[in-house]
């Protein structure tokens, strides 16, 4: 059944990914022509398709340059390298990964909060969702200058911003699911004189699950995004975010898309490994069979 | 022992008070196994709920093996086994039957003592390792009966517990109730809206009428104690069948239908 699903969506995929491919190199041509006409005189038109395709700084890289550039910068530096993508990636993951522990323990606590005190149920959650109006690349610079006023540097100013994005969706989330036993299954605690304690341990905890890896999934790809952003403003020198912006000041487009691709690869891994610990867990406590 | 003098219950909704039960007055003894039955709305299942301390009575007394209901379900004295199983999935039957133990802190040999005993009585051995999911509907309702019987509470409050059953599951749980009974000696109150289930378990039948919810009469079965499904077709059943017939139809005239 398992190998069914793969094989029936494997070719779907490929069949895009080869569209997406062919519009691209396609795309390259016009994009790069006017710089390849400057650069180079009387080339035939097969060679100056094959030039668009293989410039130095284009305006758009062809997958191929960002491909060997991947492999160049991944596998062929060292990895404590400031060339080194994997060096970049690293710095990204730590604060994603810093801002994600402590956005999902401020989105479990506040759900707690509102779930167990009417005050916090009545007060909190506009605030929640006001807080995600705001824009973050707004928001994003103040941080880091704030944090730098007082002499918080480095990983911790991009661990905040990472939780200010990821916490939202484990509140929603906690919210729902400590909320989703029904009235029969609290009825029947409050039979059994169980402490609120007991109730949350053994009846909303355990219920919640479900919603929480649902929220963790979105939460760990707010928190890339949350970790990258915190590069930008901060003149930071390393990270996938200051690569980037790194790239466009000196119009390296290969660099800029690699980091580009190296992120997105990030965000991909770490979902999948949440969905394999849901998987793993909710298989072992028979809600998923 | 269950004593319900004069209780009244309303509900404050948005369209106006409910009066869920009024007057109601109600003698349970020690080992009786009483029915309440009558159309929804007619305040069976919230004087249960009543008993059970899980409404407030607006108005009168309750007590529960002579305490307030709070206290009885504080000092443990009844089970309650609710019309859907209400088993954890992530729980098995031994898992689920243990629930309520750990709750009340037993120790854990106690516990499995005490989960190996109900599992032999409510006939699921061989069950213990399965996950809810495994089981019919029935086996599910009776783990749900057997965790109400973990704690040895001598009084047993179902609401509806074969209500979802089909009537086949339905007649055999009927038969292992009334054997469970007989075994344990417990007081049961039970819910129900089937005539014929009423009448086959209880030694006493009591036939409620809605709006508002009130106790149109109470009829002390003749039935002898053991009971097999045929006698289902004898003329004391189909008389007492009758009369509880003839109790909801009155309740119903009430409301000018």
């Amino acid at each position: 059944m398992k190998k069914l699903i793969i094989n029936n969506s494997i070719l779907p995929i490929l069949t895009i990914l080869l569209f997406i491919v062919i519009v691209w190199y396609l795309s390259a041509i016009p994009m790069n022509s006017e710089k390849v006409t400057r650069q180079f005189k009387n080339l035939s038109f097969t060679e100056h398709v094959e030039k668009t395709w293989n410039l130095k700084k284009p305006k758009l890289p062809t997958p191929h340059q960002i491909v060997n550039e991947i492999i160049n910068t991944t596998f062929y530096k060292k990895i404590s390298s400031k060339r080194s993508l994997v060096y970049h990636g690293w710095i990204t993951l730590k604060a994603t990964l810093a801002g994600f522990i402590l956005g999902t323990f401020l989105g479990i606590i506040l759900a707690l909060g509102i779930v167990h005190n009417r005050a916090m149920d009545l007060s909190v959650m506009p605030w929640v969702i006001a807080s995600q109006t705001i824009p973050i690349l707004a928001i994003a610079p103040m941080i880091i200058v704030v944090m730098n006023s007082v002499g918080v540097t480095g990983l911790l100013p991009k661990a905040i911003i990472s939780m200010y994005l990821s916490f939202f969706p484990v509140v929603v989330g906690m919210v729902k699911g400590l909320r989703s036993p029904d009235q029969m299954q609290i009825d029947q605690m409050r039979t059994w004189s169980a402490s609120p304690n007991q109730l949350l341990w053994r009846l909303r905890f355990p219920s919640s699950l479900p919603y929480l890896f649902a929220s963790l999934k979105v939460g760990i790809a707010a928190s890339l995004i949350g970790a990258i952003v915190g590069e930008l403003p901060s003149g930071a020198i390393s990270g996938l975010g200051a690569r980037m912006l790194a790239g466009t000041y000196y119009g390296q487009t290969v660099m800029i898309w690699s980091a580009l691709f190296a992120a997105a690869f990030l965000a991909a891994s770490l979902v999948f490994f949440i969905s394999f610990i849901q998987n793993y867990t909710l298989r072992k406590m028979a809600i998923l069979r | 022992m269950i004593s319900v003098e004069n209780v009244d219950l309303t509900f404050e909704t948005n369209d106006g008070p409910v009066h869920a039960l009024k007057e109601v007055s109600l003698e349970v003894k020690e080992g009786d196994f009483v029915s309440f039955i009558g159309p929804s709305g007619c305040g069976k299942t919230t004087l249960l709920r009543v008993i059970a301390a899980l409404e407030i009575p607006t108005k009168g007394n309750v007590s529960v093996n002579n305490m307030p209901p709070d206290d009885a379900r504080k000092a443990r004295e009844y089970g309650y086994v609710f019309q859907a199983a209400g088993l954890y999935p992530w729980r098995t039957v031994s898992g689920n039957i243990k629930l309520p133990l750990e709750i009340m802190g037993y120790s854990s040999k106690e516990k499995e003592e005490r989960t190996k005993k109900v599992i032999e009585l409510v006939e699921l051995k061989g069950f213990e390792k399965k996950f809810p999911w495994q089981l019919s509907g029935g086996m599910q309702q009776r783990a749900s009966i057997a965790r109400a019987l973990a704690f040895d509470a001598n009084i047993l409050l179902m609401d509806e517990p074969f209500g979802a059953l089909d009537e086949i599951v339905r007649d055999r749980l009927n038969g292992e109730l009334l054997k469970l009974w007989e075994r344990t000696g417990k007081t049961i109150c039970f819910v129900t809206h089937s005539i014929p289930e009423a009448v086959y378990l209880s030694t006493k039948i009591v036939v409620m009428s809605p709006r508002p919810g009130r106790i149109t009469d109470v009829i002390e079965s003749p039935l002898p104690k053991e009971r097999t499904l045929e006698i289902r077709d004898s003329k004391e059943f189909i008389q007492i069948a009758q009369r509880v017939r003839e109790g909801l139809k009155s309740g119903h005239l009430d409301e000018d239908l």
